[in-house]
């Protein structure tokens, strides 16, 4: 079993960040340059702690896989990032913040992380504008918000249709600047195929450089994981292409705990599935939901009629029905499965019946379409892209798909796993959502964990070790996690078998979204877990890889990350079948509120809603891997709430 | 020295020096064409008008070597630029190159080039008077008298000159590269050294367009009115003579 | 429907590579062009063949990575997106398709229709940013921005940095890039105290890696998936005229913070 110490400080919730970082030790400035940090991925968590690491005086490499330290997949975020700035006057505060993200969790994060990512959101905006990220303004020249999911204030900061663009070059800025002074050692198309551990400490990692195909190993005094999150195990997602799950499995593989992996967000408005074909799903961005309504026919009959001909008592605007006070901003989760009721019912619009209208008609009336144009204009184009329909004219269509992982890696307070000296930021760790994440919030922890979490908490560790005690690349553990990249390899290439990488890919996608998708059931993830261990032991021996080993192959590539996918896809549906309740974005259909539950007769929810179980699962689940063949273990941290009632979550 | 000379080591810097020698090409052209349109009053006016410019000999050789100065320095920016500009994309493209851009953008240094041969061409014709080069026979011969003094009888040389169809064509020609060339490089002008924005560009397109194209009509009117308008006839006649025996003909310039 | 693609194909930087012509499977309209690749690739990889190496990864076209000459324009026949938002049904049934990778000599190939663009990251590293250390940020409403700036700020910032603007221009100059970049910083306010050092010191790396110059041909305007206007190229221009007047400041060193 792991020792799980979550270092939450003691003390009240809104002293606990800053007592922590008065008490925790230092590092002196003539030191800090004796260590080196190794950071891998470059996205928002990444780019901003190594830049920031860097200007602390530390010696830092990062590693991507991509051609440059821009591209990672942080750059898709369209509707914006949180922060409790209070600019609107409409009632925010860290608290608030605080509690939003906590009951948009469902519960099931921790309190004493949650409060410190609402009180450093506010110094985040104060960076990125600092840093040029021409957020949106209002004519005075002051900074402009919109509202999102989840929240009735406020407070979202937006770049028009990209945030997420516009912060990650803001931290790409930074990195870069701190790599043309020789801060920062930037390796690209290097991607993470080992994490070494020396002495149960994380000492450094195995890479392998895409171009040449030479595989090198790294050493430093920690090692930081800043990855992303692992929704490409459905195959289809709107996650990029490359996005995988790769360096925090092998993370797992050497001890460090993986946190919730059932935890999976999936997002109510994405360009809904045409083909078999299909590579990957886009995403609308869930500001649109702040000026569309979602609709869909009252009648089945009416589902194959051109939306125009649907006169408006024949809409039924569900959401809006079903969650009155949030209406058509209820949360991510609670959104996406009214969409799926809805379209279970027969009532799903578009070639697949799979799809919800998302209609722009009131608010283009009401303020005009140049208003509309102004706010979402690239989002309209991108749609008008994809589906060739004009979404000024008519609805869009819309359907959920898998967006984002709250689960990752088990961190603690200071974001260091239980292997000490490896730390995990940003959606691959666990730390900050619960169950649920609430909108425009990715880029918020993200930042926060980069820019101002670890850069303060590392050093706890570091202070723990010698300077110059690093061990030398040419130790046994090096050697030993060198030559098990090079036999997988060698297995990849010497598979004679008649199916590609992403067949297999394709396969796990069906499984995992039919069966660990928005709903779950016993039945099918016990199920969901024989179609998976069967389909590992094909990958084992029908799979063909093409190409050599030393040269650019991206067939190799997909090899290793989808063969760390279909071992994932069977530990989260582990997980969701360990999990007998329902939270967030995990649901269980034996788990639901009924017309026969008080809540639901007090109209406190509806019926359908996930019912949690407290009593019994109030706890973050962190898997131990046990060795190839074994089962893994569960190591259960509780979640103690001191500052929040743990209450079920209305949004009615 | 360090500022001139941080200038041409720059991409940027060049193409300052593209803009402003280029403007001052331009500024030239327009005045060239003024002298020259006086061919359409009396003889005496461009006559008049060429003398007073060599009464002048300092400030007619300083705006030579000037002009000369310009030309040299505009062509030696463009070759270097050239150079690093083929350098950075030596290979085209199968399926089709250079998308959304103007022609006249893409053969800059090709009707560059022509202009220059035309510049040489038309130093010997008029300005050095070779005989060998404009069909006719020697400009030198050329003289009338002006208030009494000896001058050359330019009137004369453009009327015989253009009476020739291959010089004509050949202006013709040059001039034809010239609009496209100014069409292009006025416009750039504004681009290399900034002046421009959404709101002037629009603007600066228009003037690029109207400049060369009145400077294409000027020029292009001269040799057409004298080779098929008739322009000058009976002068080119006598002067013919004149030419032909060395005489003067006091009588023409009056 | 189906079309033939003819793809540059070439094993690696000091090989030779050639034109192979390839036959599509049967293709929905509503595929996207890479899907179409993939397609192509997943039939290669059965039949034992290498599949076609191309960039690509978030498929939405935001991260820039993917790149491709498509019949000649750099991210195919459409105006203001990239490559991975080219859908079939802008291709009729049997088109013969050249595919071709970006050509610039800054960019060196890495494979097929991959090629490197470090150079992007190296101008960003001579000054592509505002020098501040996290935590030293004042409030983020200190400085008011004037609207105007900020939505011109944006549009500039909006750069993918995917290198199309390169791939077209005849003379692989990358002005559209560097100027997007300095004028998204040279607008704000908070990029005011390096304006001058920070376009000296990108235009500077620009011509180091051996960028061509911009001839104003407007190439790198049209294929620019974010629709990045040429005003910004004057407005780098005119910025490195202030730079080289200004002159460098006294016992300072270059790059970096």
């Amino acid at each position: 079993m792991a020792t799980l110490n979550s270092n939450i400080p003691t003390g009240p919730l809104a002293g606990k960040w800053n007592s922590h970082k008065f008490s925790s030790k230092l590092i002196n400035p003539a030191n800090k340059r004796k260590y080196k940090v190794i950071v891998v991925g470059a996205g928002l968590a990444g780019a901003s702690a190594s830049a920031t690491l860097a200007e602390l005086g530390y010696e830092v490499e990062n590693f991507v896989f991509h051609d440059s330290p821009r591209r990672a997949h942080s750059i898709a975020a369209q509707g914006g990032i949180n922060a409790s700035k209070n600019y609107q006057n409409d009632g925010d505060s860290v608290h608030r913040l605080f509690y939003d993200t906590i009951k948009g969790g469902d519960y099931r994060s921790r309190e004493a992380n949650v409060h410190r990512l609402a009180e450093v959101s506010v110094n985040i905006i104060d960076q990125c504008t600092a840093q040029g990220v021409p957020f949106a303004r209002e004519y005075g020249g002051l900074l402009d918000n919109r509202s999102f999911g989840g929240a009735q204030v406020s407070r979202t900061f937006y770049a028009r249709g990209q945030t997420g663009q516009q912060l990650l070059l803001g931290a790409y800025s930074a990195l870069s600047r701190m790599i043309g002074n020789g801060g920062v050692k930037s390796h690209t198309h290097a991607e993470m195929l080992d994490l070494v551990v020396v002495n149960g400490h994380a000492k450094g990692i195995i890479v392998r450089d895409l171009q040449t195909g030479e595989i090198t190993r790294h050493v430093a005094d920690a090692v930081v994981l800043a990855t992303g999150g692992y929704g490409n195990v459905f195959n289809l997602s709107t996650y990029a292409r490359g996005s995988n799950t790769t360096a925090i499995w092998r993370a797992y593989k050497r001890g460090a705990c993986f946190a919730n992996p059932c935890y999976t967000q999936i997002h109510p408005t994405c360009i809904p599935v045409s083909g078999d074909y299909q590579s990957k799903l886009t995403l609308m961005s869930e500001s649109l939901r702040n000026d569309g309504r979602i609709w869909v026919p009252k009648r089945k009959e009416d589902c194959g009629k051109a939306p125009a001909d649907i006169p408006e008592e024949q809409r039924d605007y569900f959401l809006e029905r079903m969650y009155g006070a949030f209406g058509n901003l209820a949360p991510r989760d609670v959104s996406s499965r009214a969409a799926k009721y809805v379209c279970d019912e027969g009532r799903g619009i578009g070639p697949t019946g799979l799809g919800v209208y998302l209609d722009f008609s009131d608010a283009i009336g009401r303020l005009g379409e140049s208003k509309i144009r102004e706010r979402y204009g690239n989002l309209f184009a991108i749609y008008h892209e994809i589906t060739a329909e004009d979404a000024y004219k008519t609805p869009m269509r819309i359907f959920p798909a898998v967006h984002y992982t709250m689960g990752g890696l088990w961190v603690d307070y200071n974001l260091m796993s239980n292997v000490p000296g490896l730390f995990v930021l940003g959606e691959a760790n666990f730390s900050d959502h619960g169950a649920n994440r609430l909108g425009a919030s990715a880029l918020m922890q993200g930042l926060a964990d980069g820019y101002f979490v670890l850069p303060s908490t590392i050093a706890t560790y570091l202070a723990t070790v010698k300077p110059g005690s690093r061990p030398k690349v040419d130790q046994a553990e090096f050697k030993e996690a060198e030559e098990s990249v090079r036999a997988m390899t060698r297995h990849f290439l010497g598979s004679k078998g008649k199916r590609t990488p992403s067949s297999f890919h394709k396969e796990l996608g069906k499984i995992m979204w039919e069966y660990c998708g928005m709903a779950r059931n016993k039945a099918g993830l016990e199920k969901a877990i024989q179609l998976i261990s069967a389909l590992r032991e094909e990958y084992r021996t029908n799979l063909m890889v093409s190409g050599a080993e030393n040269e650019w192959n991206q067939s190799l590539e997909v090899a290793g990350r989808v063969a760390d996918f279909i071992e994932l896809g069977e530990l989260m549906c582990r997980d969701a079948l360990m999990r007998e309740e329902s939270c967030g974005g995990h649901f269980r259909e034996e788990y639901q509120y009924t017309g026969a539950d008080p809540e639901v007769q007090q109209g406190l929810v509806n019926s359908g809603d996930v019912k949690r179980r407290d009593d019994q699962f109030a706890f973050v689940a962190a898997w131990e891997h046990a060795g190839a063949g074994k089962a893994p273990v569960l190591n259960r941290e509780p979640l103690v709430y001191e500052e929040v009632k743990m209450s079920t979550r209305s949004y009615k | 020295m360090n500022l001139l000379l941080r200038i041409w080591r720059s991409s940027l810097g060049k193409k300052y020096v593209m803009a402003l020698t280029g403007a001052a090409l331009f500024v030239f052209l327009i005045g060239h064409l003024v002298g020259n349109l006086q061919v359409f009053g009396k003889p005496e006016l461009i006559n008049r008008y060429a003398a007073l410019l060599k009464s002048q000999p300092g400030l007619l050789w300083g705006a030579r070597i000037g002009l000369l100065a310009c030309v040299g320095m505009h062509i030696a920016a463009a070759v270097t630029l050239l150079q690093a500009n083929r350098a950075a994309r030596p290979v085209g493209y199968a399926g089709g190159d250079a998308y959304g851009s103007t022609l006249a953008s893409r053969v800059m240094p090709m009707s560059g080039l022509v202009i220059l041969a035309f510049i040489i061409y038309h130093l010997l014709h008029f300005t050095a008077m070779q005989p060998g080069i404009n069909g006719v026979g020697d400009f030198s011969k050329l003289r009338g008298e002006l208030d009494g003094k000896p001058v050359t009888d330019v009137y004369a040389m453009m009327i015989l000159g253009f009476q020739v169809w291959w010089v004509v064509l050949a202006y013709l020609v040059a001039q034809t590269l010239l609009f496209l060339h100014l069409g292009h490089g006025l416009a750039s002008m504004f681009q290399s050294l900034g002046l421009r924005n959404h709101v002037w560009w629009p603007r600066i397109q228009v003037f690029a367009r109207v400049a060369s194209l009145a400077l294409f009509i000027g020029y292009g009117s001269i040799p057409v009115a004298i080779f098929a308008g008739g322009l000058g006839k009976d002068y080119a006649a006598k002067s013919k003579i004149q030419l032909e025996t060395g005489s003067i003909q006091k009588e023409v310039v009056r | 429907m189906k079309v033939k693609i003819k793809v540059w194909r070439q094993k690696n930087r000091n090989s030779n590579g050639s034109f192979v012509t390839y036959d599509s499977p049967d293709l929905n309209p509503n595929m996207s062009f890479l899907e179409m690749l993939d397609v192509v690739n997943e039939g290669l990889a059965v039949k034992g063949d290498e599949p076609i190496a191309f960039d690509h990864d978030c498929r939405e076209g935001i991260c820039g990575t993917c790149s491709l000459v498509i019949d000649g324009k750099p991210h195919g026949p459409h105006k203001g997106v990239a490559t991975c938002q080219t859908y079939m049904r802008s291709f009729k049934e049997g088109d013969l398709i050249t595919v071709e990778p970006f050509r610039a000599t800054p960019f060196p190939l890495v494979k097929d229709l991959v090629v490197d663009r470090k150079s992007f990251d190296r101008i960003q590293q001579a000054g592509g940013f505002i020098s501040v250390r996290t935590g030293s940020a004042p409030d983020a409403n200190a400085v008011p921005v004037p609207k105007e700036n900020a939505d011109l700020a944006m549009d500039a910032a909006q750069c993918i940095g995917c290198g199309a603007c390169v791939a077209a221009c005849k003379n692989a100059s990358a002005m559209l890039f560097v100027s997007a970049k300095v004028s998204h910083l040279g607008l704000l306010p908070q990029g005011q105290p390096e304006r001058h050092r920070r376009v000296k010191a990108m235009v500077d790396q620009m011509d180091a890696e051996g960028f061509g110059g911009c001839t104003v041909t407007g190439s790198c305007e049209a294929v620019c998936p974010k629709e990045i206007s040429l005003d910004f190229i004057a407005r780098m221009n005119r910025d490195y005229a202030m730079s080289l007047l200004k002159g460098d400041p006294k016992g300072i060193a270059g790059g970096g913070a």
